[in-house]
């Protein structure tokens, strides 16, 4: 169970604003990632969020560039779910591949408000707040293999171990 | 309004229901499999021919050696390029590609491409690294560029990227495709980037989301490499996965002549014939039949040239609508617009004129053969004349890491692909994108103009 505060931004919230590009071939480390989460978009971002908080998005959440920070910014200050009307696929592939729930549920994205109380129940697939109660479709099988790995990293080092094993 | 007679999941007439006939992407991704044929929603491993990182090279390594592995798996399979921040603006920056260098020597990475050659999408394109009908995956979201020579770019994330080094192998999900036509040749003065601003306007910024857009036409076919070029790579900011041009005598002369220049080099024998027959054999055309999610065509006559005005690349206006916005910056250069007959336009618009007094223009030639042909023929001087600064082959300013950042308050004129704000820096200054003969223009003006009002001043 998912359960924080939600931080809502509108439609087509691109890489640049999430992390910008100026620090992205020198910033190294959880700490540093995540001071300059949101910096263009959100200045009050950071230095707020709490563990399980989920933002929330309009259309195309993540789009522009392939950074990674984009997602891993928000892993590393403790967000616990991305909810938006649709996300652009790099961003999509970084969130789940650092273990970052990511998820399409337009009815949910356009309700919920502002710092609103939200919950996020994975095995019913619900979301709950004030504003109401939400279903979201059921994540791929290939999605749900790297979430329940605990990321991509965590799943290429174990196929790589059973395959070590094998030989 | 300015949607041009589109036909939205119009695939019908030629054979939505046809089951055999398939698209590029299919076509594309069943090879990178291994597989007979792949169907459209299904999610493949793929085994890419190409897979290109830059000055990230250094994280990736990072998380790569979390795997425990000595060697990557595909040393020849990988390419790598400094291009995003160069030569390094700060300390960290220089740290960053010394640690690339070296993981490059350690690993012995045979295509790497220093400080200056140029930008990766069009270094590889150069030295034809990648041939119609591969699949190229890149740390790099402009990695659509590649449909310029019908091969399937995708763009993934770092630790994608380390996953391939250490198996080869990614998943994929097959796109649903969209067809994008061009009825006929471009009016002069309209270029395919404003064909693709265009698009993105019509369409909205995820207009081709998750999608492989295929470009078809005369006009497509008419349009040079570099104009192919910029097309493809523009479709990353329609939310595309990959883009398509089939390939023709235009594209598979240039390959030639990149493979012939690259065996010189490499001191490697092979003839004219052994290189033709590489590029013909590995071709891939989609089927007359196959399905679309949706066919939008475009009457080229229509067209005019057409700004993204800040701060999204889908807020379009035509030209004239924002001519006379005062601009103190004018950027020519990126994957986008950085090639030789981008900068072909901005001399001949620059040649014999002065860049306005309160107006700079930075040109950043997307490669150094790009920068050597435009020597050679001139229109450096002529840019350099007028009063242009000219940098080092690379991204340069786009993404706002150093050579160019706009003070607060300021507006800049591009020739690039994104005008998010803060993208180039600071939150506080306006980005418009347009075609190198706009943002030449617009340095000679002082204020965004339309090139064919400038030329006609004379």
């Amino acid at each position: 169970m998912i359960r924080g505060r939600a931080w809502k931004y509108g439609d087509n919230v691109n890489t640049d604003v999430l992390f910008p590009g100026k620090y992205t071939y020198t910033a190294r480390g959880r700490d540093e990632i995540a001071s300059h989460a949101l910096e263009d978009l959100d200045p009050a971002f950071a230095a707020n969020v709490c563990d399980g908080d989920v933002i929330v998005g309009g259309r195309n959440f993540g789009c522009g560039s392939s950074r990674e920070q984009a997602a891993t910014c928000l892993v590393y200050n403790g967000v616990g779910a991305v909810i938006a009307q649709s996300f652009a696929r790099i961003f999509y592939r970084n969130a789940i591949n650092n273990g970052l729930l990511a998820i399409v549920c337009p009815e949910a994205a356009q309700a919920i408000q502002q710092q609103e109380h939200v919950s996020i129940d994975l095995e019913r697939r619900t979301i709950e707040s004030a504003s109401g109660r939400f279903e979201f479709p059921p994540l791929s099988v290939t999605v749900r293999e790297i979430l329940e790995a605990g990321g991509l990293v965590a799943q290429v080092k174990r196929r790589l171990a059973s395959a070590r094993t094998a030989s | 309004m300015n949607r041009q007679s589109p036909s939205q999941g119009s695939a019908g007439q030629a054979g939505r229901g046809s089951n055999s006939a398939q698209t590029f992407a299919q076509k594309a991704l069943a090879r990178a499999a291994g597989r007979e044929r792949v169907e459209v929603g299904e999610v493949v491993d793929v085994r890419p021919d190409v897979v290109l990182s830059h000055d990230n090279t250094a994280a990736i390594r990072e998380i790569w050696r979390e795997f425990g592995q000595s060697q990557v798996v595909i040393p020849e399979k990988m390419a790598i390029t400094l291009d995003h921040a160069v030569p390094a603006p700060t300390t960290r920056h220089a740290q960053n590609h010394a640690e690339i260098r070296r993981f490059v020597q350690e690993q012995g990475i045979r295509n790497f491409f220093e400080v200056g050659r140029g930008i990766c999408h069009q270094v590889l394109s150069e030295e034809a690294l990648a041939l119609p009908g591969q699949t190229i995956l890149g740390a790099d979201s402009h990695t659509p560029h590649f449909g310029w020579l019908g091969a399937f770019g995708a763009g993934i994330g770092r630790s994608e990227v380390a996953a391939l080094w250490a198996t080869g192998e990614l998943w994929l999900r097959v796109p649903e495709s969209i067809r994008i036509e061009l009825d006929s040749e471009l009016p002069k003065g309209v270029t395919a980037k404003d064909l693709a601003l265009r698009i993105i306007g019509d369409w909205g910024a995820d207009g081709g989301l998750y999608a492989s857009v295929e470009f078809s036409g005369s006009g497509v076919e008419a349009m040079s490499i570099d104009s192919r070029m910029a097309l493809a790579n523009m479709m990353a900011e329609f939310g595309a996965k990959s883009s398509y041009i089939s390939p023709d005598g235009k594209t598979r002369s240039y390959l030639e002549a990149a493979l012939e220049r690259r065996a010189a080099r490499e001191k490697k024998a092979g003839t004219a014939e052994d290189f033709s027959l590489r590029v013909a054999e590995s071709q891939l055309f989609p089927d007359e039949a196959a399905a679309y999610a949706a066919t939008y065509r475009y009457s080229a006559g229509k067209l005019e040239p057409t700004v993204s005005c800040p701060h999204t690349v889908d807020n379009v206006a035509p030209l004239s609508a924002v001519a006379g916005t005062v601009v103190q910056q004018a950027f020519i250069g990126t994957c986008t617009n950085g090639r030789l007959e981008d900068i072909a336009e901005a001399a001949e618009i620059l040649q014999g004129r002065q860049i306005a007094a309160g107006t700079r223009l930075l040109v950043v030639p997307a490669s150094s053969m790009v920068l050597q042909e435009a020597m050679q023929r001139g229109y450096i001087q002529a840019l350099v004349a007028a009063g242009a600064a000219i940098g080092t082959p690379g991204c340069g300013p786009c993404m706002g890491n150093h050579m160019g950042v706009p003070a607060t308050g300021e507006v800049t004129i591009s020739s690039a692909n994104r005008n998010f704000r803060g993208r180039m820096g600071t939150t506080e200054a306006e980005i418009y994108l347009a075609s190198p003969a706009v943002v030449a223009a617009s340095a000679v003006a002082g204020r965004i103009a339309d090139p064919r009002d400038v030329v006609q001043e004379k």
